[in-house]
């Protein structure tokens, strides 16, 4: 009992942290209608930039968040003006094989860089932490991910729902006819939904730094991951992708309680099972 | 005048004005075959044969995914899923004394049946959604036969080794020539049944669907049946490949097998060579194949490879600058050439295309 | 009087609370150009959206040719017979006009130089001959709009569906797409076209049926209809 829900608080503790990663994916679907497969490979970045700044600057992961959200938020940029918002316009295929192209490029630039050895940060500061609340046991870096994904995610949110900005980006998504007699222009709005998704995965990729290692396809079992959150939350929905996050976290913990080696396969029979039956996602009403 | 059908091929000096895409005649099909039989004879190392012989291994899993992919439209990223089929059932039964002739061909109908297992909910998605599918579906796989007995797990199988003869499909290491032939034979076996597929109606029906679902109902397509219909043949021929290749490594393992890399790479073939049209995936095999063992050479030893960052920065710029590939760049390289040649060989007036389809009609 | 083609019987359909359509019946003689009109929103297309299969009815039934065909899929009734064009229209882009009919007429003939023969006899028939070997993405909306007429007819319908194909058109391309329906019902087609453009289709419609929300309020020949006081009311604002 005591195992089952220790495994329960670490799924919600890590579910906080897909659901970051899985904002930034549901924002451009929800906005371009455009499926990120690079997604995870910016989270991987994130990683890297908060490693580096760690062994070359000695810099805690905690103090790396805002270097490795500017960087990320910057290659999103780089990435949409380099490539995808090239291809706007095109066919699906042409879309869905450029952010294809970009995923393999970016793990392609990692290992040829920084090879497939992966990268760890010992020690970092939250793993001094520990608390005992009854028989569970929250280990500090859980901790910080999860209160610093969670804080991001509701910024990304609070700027998507509440925002002037956030209101054009969304007005842009809907209807880019009807904005741009508005004045907005759309491209410029594709544009920021990278830079928002950058920021959130560059905050995600330092977050994970404080338990989890660095390597060129680190950001994988990630984007599979918010695949199945972005579709249990309704694709296109922030605050369904959020919810989403912290439920499949809890699935994928329970699961990894019993199955350890089955908890991706688990989750992507999630999806399956979400998009077949309810395609609308588990919070989406449309 | 007998009515042009499909196989008519419009004249390279009308490619550039009219982008409307043929299947191959006849004289091109000889030409490539002719011009892939003799590589071995004119590039005589075993390092060579061993390049063709995985180009065109690969080349017929891309033209696989072509089928479903670039001529339906239906971009799947879990075709390794069947390629594995191929690969798992040869092995399978290989390991069990059978012969791997019958092994392979029996192989294909279990692909094919698969594939039409993984069409028959998921043809209902739209294009993201059905894409992310056949990657979980692929996964999930993977991810079974990584941990469950059964199947080799994660260490893979072996297959033993025997006496070389055709019969085996086992050849001296020695002399790579026996491998790329029976490879250029399964080549041209998935060739001609794709082509057979595309020239009719099937072929029309499934780029009807391809470019508009809706429309494609409307003038009496039934859409699901001609998906699954491409999605089996494409299982099967994914699967041809996958046998043949066991049969070349004697090795399997979820990675090589299985692995969504692979599922990756079949679909960057393609792409990368030209989605939709009919030798785009041979080339982009051959053009990965080649850059791959180049790379590799390079870099070996290291850790580092600069393959992968080729093919990512080969499909962003392609898919970018020319969606048609490769073989869309060669074909507007060649056109003038060809319209030069045409011009001294045929008489003068050579009729404006929209003219001569008055004059036709 | 010659045979009832098409019999709708009471069709309604509703999406949540909103009923597009709401108890609408009326019939199509065999041979007859009828006309389905009515403002904005008055749910003309999800009717024929209906009768094409396209669209699930949420109650009444659909009989056509003496057969309950209600609910069926599209393939099955491009099959028995009715053959549609799209207002937005959806050709197929990366084909030829040329392989555009002969992928429509494949539903009747098998092997593909009949489909492809048939294909030219429709190019002749609806004026498509000068960009037969066009890409169709290419065709300006004028030629779109007479592919998709062209396509609908390659597929040999009984009933022919046409919806929008005179708006957005000048003057010159509309006299002209009205010349090939005429000339397509005067082989033997039954036409059910839904216009906005008045003008067009009072003299080319043999009868026709008024809709405003959902619901047919007029029905008859079109100078009775045009007098019809609910129908004056409904259009009241625009020009008739």
């Amino acid at each position: 009992m005591s195992d089952l829900l220790q495994s329960v608080v670490n799924g919600l503790l890590i579910g906080a942290v897909f659901a970051l990663v899985a904002v930034g994916l549901t924002l451009i679907y929800g906005v371009m209608d455009v499926i990120n497969f690079a997604h995870g490979e910016m989270v991987m970045l994130g990683m890297y930039t908060s490693f580096f700044a760690w062994s070359v600057l000695g810099l805690d992961p905690l103090w790396s968040i805002p270097l490795a959200g500017v960087s990320i938020a910057l290659t999103g940029l780089l990435m949409y003006v380099g490539a995808v918002g090239r291809v706007l316009g095109r066919s699906p295929l042409a879309q869905v094989i450029v952010t294809f192209g970009l995923q393999v490029f970016l793990r392609g630039l990692a290992q040829f860089l920084w090879t497939p050895n992966t990268r760890t940060i010992p020690r970092p500061w939250a793993a001094g932490l520990r608390w005992e609340i009854g028989p569970v046991i929250i280990g500090g870096p859980q901790v910080i991910m999860a209160v610093g994904a969670l804080l991001a995610t509701g910024a990304v949110a609070y700027f998507m729902n509440r925002t002037r900005l956030g209101g054009a980006v969304r007005a842009a998504g809907e209807d880019p006819a009807a904005a741009s007699l508005m004045g907005i222009d759309p491209r410029k709005m594709y544009a920021l939904c990278w830079v928002v998704a950058g920021l959130a995965t560059g905050v995600a990729g330092a977050l994970l730094m404080n338990s989890y290692s660095a390597s060129p396809t680190a950001g994988v079992s990630f984007v599979l991951m918010a695949f199945v959150v972005v579709a249990f939350g309704g694709f296109g929905s922030i605050t369904g992708a959020a919810l989403a996050g912290l439920l499949v976290g809890v699935a994928q913990g329970v699961v990894g309680l019993y199955a350890p080696s089955y908890t991706l396969a688990a989750a992507l029979a999630l999806y399956l099972v979400v998009v077949l039956v309810r395609p609308q996602g588990l919070l989406g009403t449309r | 005048m007998s009515a042009p059908t499909v196989l008519h091929r419009p004249s390279p000096a009308r490619l550039r004005a009219f982008p409307v895409r043929r299947l191959p005649s006849w004289t091109t099909a000889v030409v490539i075959v002719a011009a892939l039989a003799a590589y071995p004879l004119v590039f005589a190392d075993s390092a060579a044969h061993n390049i063709g012989i995985l180009a065109l291994t690969f080349g017929i899993a891309a033209t696989g995914w072509n089928l479903l992919g670039g001529y339906a439209g239906q971009v799947s990223f879990g075709h390794a899923l069947y390629f594995g089929t191929g690969a798992y059932t040869t092995a399978l039964l290989v390991r069990d004394g059978w012969s791997p002739w019958l092994a392979i061909a029996l192989s294909l109908p279990l692909a094919a049946l698969f594939a039409a297992a993984v069409g028959w909910p998921c043809f209902r998605l739209r294009h993201h959604y059905y894409s992310i599918a056949t990657i979980a579906v692929a996964e999930i796989v993977f991810i079974l036969v990584t941990n469950l007995p059964g199947l080799g797990q994660a260490n893979g199988w072996e297959l033993p080794v025997v006496e070389p003869s055709l019969a085996n499909l086992q050849f001296s290491l020695l002399d790579k020539r026996p491998y790329y032939y029976v490879a250029l034979g399964f080549f041209c076996v998935a060739a001609l049944a794709v082509w057979l597929f595309l020239r009719g109606r099937a072929g029309n029906y499934v780029r009807a669907i391809r470019d508009d679902q809706v429309a494609a109902a409307a003038v009496g397509i039934d859409v699901h049946r001609y998906k699954l219909a491409a999605a089996a043949l494409s299982g099967a021929i994914t699967a041809l490949a996958g046998g043949f290749y066991v049969m070349y490594v004697l090795f399997v393992d979820p990675p090589s097998g299985l692995g969504l890399d692979l599922s990756v790479s079949f679909t960057l073939m393609a792409v990368l060579g030209g989605v939709g049209r009919f030798w785009g995936p041979l080339l982009g095999a051959w053009v990965l194949v080649f850059v791959q063992d180049l790379t590799r050479q390079e870099f070996s030893g290291s850790g580092r490879s600069v393959d992968l960052l080729l093919y990512g920065a080969l499909i962003v710029l392609v898919s970018i600058t020319e969606p048609g590939g490769l073989l869309a760049i060669l074909q507007r390289l060649w056109a003038p050439v060809a319209r030069r040649l045409g011009r001294a060989s045929r008489t003068e007036t050579d009729p404006e295309p929209v003219e001569s389809a008055e004059v036709k009609a | 009087m010659s045979a009832t083609l098409l019999k709708v019987d009471n069709l309604s359909c509703r999406f949540g609370g909103l009923w597009a359509n709401r108890d609408v019946s009326f019939s199509v003689e065999q041979g007859a150009i009828m006309g389905l009109i009515g403002p904005n929103g008055a749910g003309k297309s999800t009717l024929f959206a209906m009768v094409a299969g396209a669209q699930r009815p949420t109650a009444g039934r659909l009989h056509f040719d003496g057969r309950d065909v209600t609910g069926w899929p599209p393939h099955a009734a491009a099959r028995a017979g009715v053959g549609r064009t799209f207002q937005l229209m959806r050709v197929f882009g990366s084909m030829s006009v040329l392989d555009n009919l002969t992928t429509a007429s494949f539903v009747r003939h098998s092997r593909l130089r009949d489909a492809r023969r048939r294909a030219r006899e429709v190019a002749e028939l609806a004026g498509l001959v000068p960009v037969l070997d066009s890409p169709a993405a290419s065709l300006t909306a004028a030629w779109k709009k007479r592919l998709e007429m062209g396509r609908a007819l390659a597929t040999d319908p009984k009933l022919l569906l046409l919806d929008e194909v005179l708006s957005g058109l000048t003057p010159t391309e509309a006299r002209e797409a009205v010349e090939i329906v005429r000339t397509i019902n005067r082989g033997g087609v039954t036409i059910l076209m839904v216009e906005h453009v008045m003008e067009v289709i009072m003299p080319l419609c043999h009868r026709l049926v008024v809709l405003h929300y959902g619901q047919k309020i007029s029905e008859g020949a079109p100078e009775q209809v045009a007098h019809d006081p609910a129908v004056v009311e409904a259009y009241l604002g625009k020009a008739l």
